[in-house]
C-alpha cells in the first residue's frame, strides 16, 4: 500500500477503514539466505538495502523484543556528519545524503528535519580545533560554517554569552544536520523491507549459533533453530553478550547513556545546540519538548537506567549555556545500553567464523549512521567486500594500530 | 551507587573514577615471545559480561586508592569491594 495525500483524504472520508498493518507477523521458516539478528535501526536498514539495492530478498530479521525497543527508540534523534578523520567522515556524509532521500526511498514520513546543528566553542584553541574540523568536513563534501559570537547571537539570542567560566565565543554550524523521528525510521525501514518479502520476526531471541568447523550455518532461537547461509549480527548494546556465544571477544564495553525530555514548550530552540566545555546537547521536538542529554554514566551496565550524578551533571551543563532551561519541568528520563568501542568508532566486518558478520560499536552516535550502516552492511553481506566508505571499520584494527580515535583518548570506552 | 570502601566505609560512587575490567591488573610480560598479541588482547578485548563484573574504581576524590569492585551489570548491585593492592598481591604480584 502506497501512502499519499490522496490516500489520506480518501481514508478520512471513508472512516479510516482501509488502513492495513504496516508489516506482516510471519512464522519463522526453517531456512533463509540471510538471517539478521536485531531489529533495531541498523538491522532493519540492512534488510531494506539488501532487498532493494542488492536483490537479496530471502531474508529474516530476528528481534528478541519488539521493533524499536532498543536504542533506535531511545536516542535523542540527532543526525549530522561533523566528524574529522578520513575513516569516518566520508561514511557519515554518505549517511547524511541517504537521510536526505530517505522518505522518498521508503515512501514513509520519517520527519527528517534539517534544522542544523551548532557546536559552541568557548576559547581560542577550541575555535582553531573547530576550524580544522570544519575544513575536514568540507574536504569530504559536507557543509560547515564557522560562526563568530555575533553569528551565534543572531541564531540563539537566549544563550549565556558572558558566562564567567565558559563564555560563548562562537560555534561550528552544520546547516544540513538536524533531527529525525526515530521510531518512524524503524517503522519505515520495516515496512519497506517487509513489502519486498523480508520476514520480520519479533519476540524471537537468538540464544546461540550453529557453528561447524569454523562455519556458521544458522542460529538457535527461542522459537527453534533457523538455518542460514549467512548470519549478520547487529544487536548494538548486546553485542558482547551475543558474540560471546560464537566464542568471539570484542573490543567493546556496554555502557548506559541517559536522555531527558521536558514538558512541551513554545518553539525556543532553532536546531541542535551543543555545549563545548561540558557535555550537554539539546534540541526541541516537534511537540515542543526539550530533548537533551550529556555524558554516559561511565561504568559497564546492561540495566537500561542510569544514576543521579549524571542527571545533575547534565542539568548543570544546560544551566551553564542556557539558564532559561531552569524554568522548564522535566517530564521523563530513560537510559539505553550502548556498545562503546575502544576508539569510539564502529565495526562493519566479517568475523573469524565463516558466514558470520558483525556490525556494532556504535557508541552514542549510531542513530545518524543508520542508513549508511544498513547500506554498507548489506554491501558486505551481499558481495563479501566492504563498501568503500566503511572500509576502515575492521574488527581487528587495534591489532594493527589502525584505530579511528576522533577524540584521541585511547582505549578507554567511557571517555569517548 | 554506594561503594563500601574497605578502609573508609560507604562512599558515594561519584567520588570515584571508573577504569574498567579488573583483568587490567594482569599486565602481560613485555619480554614474552607473544607479547604483541598478549598486549593486544589485554588492552583492547573485553569479556563485557551481563551479570557479575569485577572492575577497577579509583577513589580520586578520597584516599586515592584503587579498588576492585564486584558489581552486577544487570542490577548495579555491589556485592564485594577489595583493595586492588590486596588482589594483586594475592595473585603473586610484589605490589
Ligand atoms: C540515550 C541515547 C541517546 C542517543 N542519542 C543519539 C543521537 O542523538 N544521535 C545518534 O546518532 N545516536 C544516538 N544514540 C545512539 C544510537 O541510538 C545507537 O547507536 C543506535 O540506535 C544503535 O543501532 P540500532 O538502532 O540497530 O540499535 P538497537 O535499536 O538497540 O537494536 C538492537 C536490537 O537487537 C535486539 N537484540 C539484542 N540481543 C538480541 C538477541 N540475542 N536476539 C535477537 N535480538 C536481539 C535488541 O532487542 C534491539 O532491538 C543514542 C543512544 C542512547 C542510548
Amino acid at each position: 500500500m502506497r501512502y499519499s495525500a490522496l490516500k489520506i483524504l480518501k481514508e478520512g472520508l471513508t472512516g479510516n477503514r482501509g488502513w492495513k498493518p504496516v508489516w506482516r507477523e510471519p512464522e519463522p521458516r526453517a531456512e533463509y539466505d540471510v538471517v539478521i539478528v536485531g531489529a533495531g535501526g541498523h538491522g532493519l536498514a540492512t534488510a531494506h538495502y539488501l532487498s532493494k539495492e542488492f536483490g537479496v530478498t530471502n531474508v529474516a530479521v530476528l528481534e528478541k523484543g519488539w521493533i524499536g525497543s532498543g536504542n533506535v527508540g531511545r536516542n535523542t534523534t540527532i543526525i549530522r556528519s561533523n566528524y574529522m578523520l578520513p575513516g569516518n567522515e566520508p561514511f557519515y556524509e554518505f549517511s547524511l545524503q541517504l537521510w536526505e532521500g530517505l522518505e522518498q526511498d521508503l515512501n514513509y514520513n520519517a520527519m527528517v528535519s534539517q534544522r542544523g546543528i551548532l557546536n559552541l566553542y568557548h576559547s581560542d584553541p577550541q575555535r582553531d580545533a573547530f576550524a580544522r574540523r570544519g575544513n575536514a568536513m568540507r574536504l569530504a563534501g559536507a557543509d560547515a560554517v564557522l560562526l563568530d559570537q555575533a553569528g551565534v547571537r543572531e541564531m540563539c539570542p537566549f544563550l549565556d554569552f558572558d558566562n564567567a567560566r565558559f563564555p560563548i565565543k562562537g560555534g561550528l554550524w552544520q546547516p544540513r544536520g538536524g533531527t529525525v523521528r526515530h521510531d518512524a525510521v524503524a517503522w519505515g525501514y520495516a515496512r519497506a523491507a517487509d513489502s519486498r518479502g523480508v520476514d520480520i520476526i519479533q519476540n524471537c531471541e537468538v540464544t546461540g549459533f550453529d557453528i561447524e568447523n569454523g562455519v556458521c550455518r544458522g542460529v538457535e532461537t527461542s522459537r527453534g533453530r533457523i538455518r542460514a547461509k549467512k548470519v549478520a549480527v547487529c544487536v548494538a548494546g548486546s553485542s558482547g553478550r551475543l558474540m560471546e556465544k560464537a566464542g568471539i571477544r570484542l573490543p567493546i564495553e556496554s555502557h548506559v547513556l541517559q536522555a531527558f525530555i521536558s514538558e512541551g514548550l513554545k518553539p525556543v530552540i532553532p536546531g541542535v545546540v551543543t555545549f563545548g566545555a561540558g557535555h550537554f546537547y539539546v534540541n526541541q521536538s516537534d511537540k515542543g519538548g526539550l530533548v537533551f542529554g550529556g555524558d554516559p554514566d561511565g561504568y559497564n551496565s546492561y540495566a537500561q537506567r542510569g544514576g543521579l550524578p549524571v542527571v545533575e551533571d547534565v542539568c548543570e551543563g544546560g544551566m551553564a549555556i542556557m539558564p532559561m532551561i531552569g524554568r522548564a519541568r522535566l517530564l521523563r528520563m530513560w537510559g539505553g545500553i550502548m556498545d562503546m568501542s575502544m576508539d569510539g568508532s564502529p565495526f562493519i566486518d566479517r568475523t573469524p567464523v565463516d558466514g558470520l558478520y558483525f556490525n556494532g560499536g556504535w557508541c552514542y552516535g549510531g542513530f545518524k549512521a543508520t542508513p549508511a550502516s544498513g547500506f554498507c552492511y548489506a554491501h558486505l553481506i551481499a558481495k563479501d567486500e566492504p563498501h568503500p566508505t566503511a572500509a576502515a571499520y575492521r574488527l581487528d584494527r587495534f591489532r594493527h594500530g589502525a584505530m579511528i580515535d576522533e577524540k584521541g583518548v585511547g582505549a578507554q570506552p567511557n571517555l569517548h | 551507587m554506594i561503594i563500601n570502601h574497605p578502609l573508609l566505609g560507604p562512599r558515594d560512587a561519584a567520588e570515584f573514577v571508573y577504569l574498567g575490567d579488573a583483568s587490567l591488573i594482569d599486565r602481560p610480560d613485555w619480554e614474552d615471545p607473544d607479547a604483541a598479541e598478549k598486549y593486544y588482547e589485554y588492552l583492547y578485548l573485553r569479556d563485557n559480561p551481563a551479570g557479575l563484573h569485577r572492575e577497577l574504581w579509583f577513589h580520586e576524590q578520597g584516599d586515592r586508592s584503587w579498588l576492585v569492585v564486584t558489581r552486577n551489570t544487570l542490577t548495579h548491585e555491589i556485592t564485594n569491594v577489595e583493595l586492588a593492592r590486596d588482589v594483586a598481591k594475592a595473585q603473586g604480584r610484589s605490589r
